[in-house]
């Protein structure tokens, strides 16, 4: 239960400027803390445009935060110079969400698997070759496709490239950015039961972004939800769906189209929200949810609620929470 | 999820129910592609029916030709390379004999569209109101005072606020949501009756999906429009539609009402996609039952059963290419050779690790 803290981020900003010499910042990541134990998975959800990706990006410093730390096994690499960083690169890699953008078309499976290889040099150049056949062994494709180009295989087949890429130097962390979102559902399953297969190998942690919360509750031990660039709760995977404290997860869940509603009884009752996610340029004072939310009332508008520990590592960002009391009487 | 019609669940394929016609027929449709790697059957012989007042869905994944088939039925498939065979009867009356000009009348007209993405069926160029005038005028003798009326109207009702000022924003100035309340107001506009919605919520964030599947129930039911939706989503086509047809490799592999599509399905493609998919009415699965390996190249289609390549459950018979047809009871069809007994066991067995609860 309680894994050593592998990956902390502590009050991560991120704004980016409009446009060149504005003063205007779009409000990206705004303000996140979060910790990811070893062997877990963290599942980050939210709508276009809360962040989440920008967060995934921040957190293996693929970006550099406005303000705030990442701290990986206990050291802080915020600051890091690119060199500094090498070592600790090795071991947080990241899968994209789009496998025909993520892979260079113009190299070689072997190349694309390989280069992490050459780069941290980690094998000598003659064993390349045979951990490149291995790493794709591993995600489910044929060793003798290495010569071959990106744009001979499938989606399904370019995507587990990507994580035989990822996977090439036994990293401890993966993050995977939307990894399943652009395949078929036939093709997600076999993605999806792969990372399960590669996290009990080779004891990955891996941080999981995505909007579909379905796949999202599959994989994450913890899921983090994620509004207009603040979290705004976080639980574990089950407790989370089972007891929403945030009105926006409460909403969230009831949007998710459901199957079949005579047999598993997992219809909720549908809150539609009305409107839309405001602009990030300029969010909402108080609490960013104000605007949409049934619960809100006057403090909402004024004062921005911390997250509070509801027990159970289970806290929420609300000053009306859904805790057993306060649903009655809303 | 309400509904008031009832006659839906009767099967409608091949020889016509003389009560009740359906208001949309499609027999034996075929689209093929002449390319340079040789004929591409995206559509293979493709029958099923709309009722009046009904929601058909067609879900299936890419390549399915769910899409292919749809710009079939409205003939806007115009690749010089592209052959395309079989019936289209809109109420009895065969879309493929009609000339351009009747055909233009019935699109936008009796049978409107709204496709995957606003953004490219919307002419940036043009505000939002000026495109929904010019949809009205088309179709009918109105006067540009009462068609920016009737658009302020549309537009209202679809749940955009402040109509008469948004008719004169450019799509540019809209959401996704947004857009796609505005190509709903223009495929009403000219009271069709019958709706083709292309994925219209896929671009579409969960909490917006919603707001659009809710705006398309209630408009059915106010207007008792028909509706052929087509999606790749389960969860799309559970929330809107009363009767499903599932697509694989340019064929349709199985057809039944909802409820008992989902709760009993007959085709080992339907128990696949739907084990595939992590089911969030139910409780966690520890794995999930993917199928094997890939739809097939429609350039080199297996010569019996197109999922047989694919399927744990195959045998010598399907080699040959099973037909659609009743199996599993009125109401239903599928193109399986498996019999229909003993298909509840075998489902049980290729479902059975995923139904197993993580608790």
């Amino acid at each position: 239960m309680s894994a050593p803290v592998l990956l902390e981020g502590v009050e991560l900003v991120k704004h980016f400027p409009v446009r060149r010499r504005s003063e205007e910042r779009v409000h990206a990541v705004d303000g996140v803390s979060l910790e990811v134990r070893r062997g877990e998975t963290l599942g980050v959800v939210g709508e276009s445009g809360c962040g989440k990706s920008t967060l995934g990006r921040l957190l293996v410093r693929l970006r550099d935060p406005t303000s705030g730390s990442i701290r990986f096994d206990g050291a802080d690499i915020t600051t890091l110079s690119r060199r500094e960083l090498r070592p600790f690169r090795r071991e947080m890699q990241m899968i994209f969400q789009d496998p025909y953008a993520s892979l260079n078309p113009r190299k070689r499976v072997s190349q694309i698997v390989g280069d992490p290889l050459r780069i941290h040099r980690t094998s000598s150049l003659g064993d390349v070759r045979g951990r490149v056949r291995e790493l794709l062994e591993v995600v489910g494709l044929s060793p003798d496709h290495v010569n071959r180009y990106p744009h001979e295989f499938s989606g399904g087949q370019r995507q587990r490239i990507g994580v035989a890429r990822a996977l090439a130097l036994n990293p401890q962390l993966i993050v995977a950015d939307e990894p399943v979102s652009a395949l078929d559902v036939s093709i997600q399953a076999q993605v999806l039961n792969l990372l399960d297969d590669l996290q009990d190998d080779f004891g990955l942690t891996y941080v999981f972004i995505a909007h579909d919360l379905g796949v999202v509750r599959h994989v994450a031990d913890w899921i983090a939800v994620m509004y207009l660039g603040v979290i705004v709760e976080v639980a574990p995977a089950d407790e989370l769906w089972d007891h929403p404290i945030h009105p926006y997860t409460e909403a969230l869940l009831s949007a998710i189209p459901v199957i079949d509603d005579e047999n598993g009884g997992g219809r909720r009752e549908r809150i539609v929200l009305a409107g839309e996610v405001p602009s990030p340029i300029d969010p909402p004072s108080g609490c960013r949810f104000h605007p949409r939310c049934r619960y809100a009332t006057e403090i909402c508008r004024e004062v921005r609620p911390a997250l509070v520990d509801h027990g159970g590592g289970h806290v929420a960002a609300c000053h009306h929470p859904l805790t057993g009391a306060a649903k009655e009487g809303a | 999820m309400p509904s008031s019609i009832s006659s839906t669940s009767r099967s409608t394929h091949g020889s016509a129910v003389p009560d009740s016609t359906p208001l949309l027929e499609v027999r034996d449709l075929r689209v093929s592609f002449h390319t340079e790697a040789g004929l591409v059957r995206a559509v293979d012989g493709v029958s099923f029916a709309v009722n009046e007042g009904e929601t058909l869905g067609i879900v299936g994944e890419s390549g399915s030709g769910k899409t292919v088939s749809m710009m079939a039925v409205m003939r806007l498939i115009r690749d010089p390379n592209a052959v395309v065979e079989g019936q289209v009867l809109l109420r009895g009356r065969d879309l493929m004999q009609l000339a351009a000009g009747e055909m233009r009348s019935v699109r936008g007209g009796d049978v409107a569209m709204i496709f995957q993405d606003p953004m490219t069926a919307l002419t940036p160029v043009y505000t939002v109101g000026w495109q929904i005038d010019e949809q009205l005028r088309a179709h009918g003798e109105v006067s540009r005072r009462a068609a920016r009326d009737r658009t302020v109207e549309l537009l209202a009702e679809v749940g955009i606020s402040n109509p008469r000022r948004r008719a004169d924003a450019y799509p540019h100035e809209f959401s996704g949501g947004m857009r796609q309340r505005v190509m709903i107001a223009m495929a009403l506009s000219c009271s069709p009756s019958l709706l083709i919605a292309d994925e219209p919520t896929t671009a579409l964030d969960v909490t917006i999906q919603a707001q659009i599947l809710e705006l398309m129930r209630r408009l059915q039911q106010d207007h008792g429009s028909s509706i052929l939706l087509i999606t790749h989503d389960m969860g799309v086509v559970a929330e809107l539609a009363e009767r499903i047809v599932v697509m694989y490799a340019g064929s349709i592999v199985e057809e039944g009402p909802r409820s008992r599509l989902f709760r009993d399905p007959q085709h080992p493609y339907t128990w696949g996609l739907l084990g595939s998919i992590p089911r969030v009415d139910r409780g966690r699965v520890r794995r999930l039952t993917a199928i094997p390996g890939a739809p097939p190249s429609m350039l080199a289609l297996p010569p019996g059963c197109r999922f047989e390549p694919r399927c744990r459950h195959r045998f010598e018979k399907c080699s040959t290419r099973p037909e659609l047809a009743e199996r599993a009871g009125p109401g239903r069809r599928d193109a399986c050779h498996l019999d229909p007994a003993v298909r509840p066991a075998l489902r049980q067995s290729s479902l059975g690790g995923a139904q197993e609860s993580r608790a």
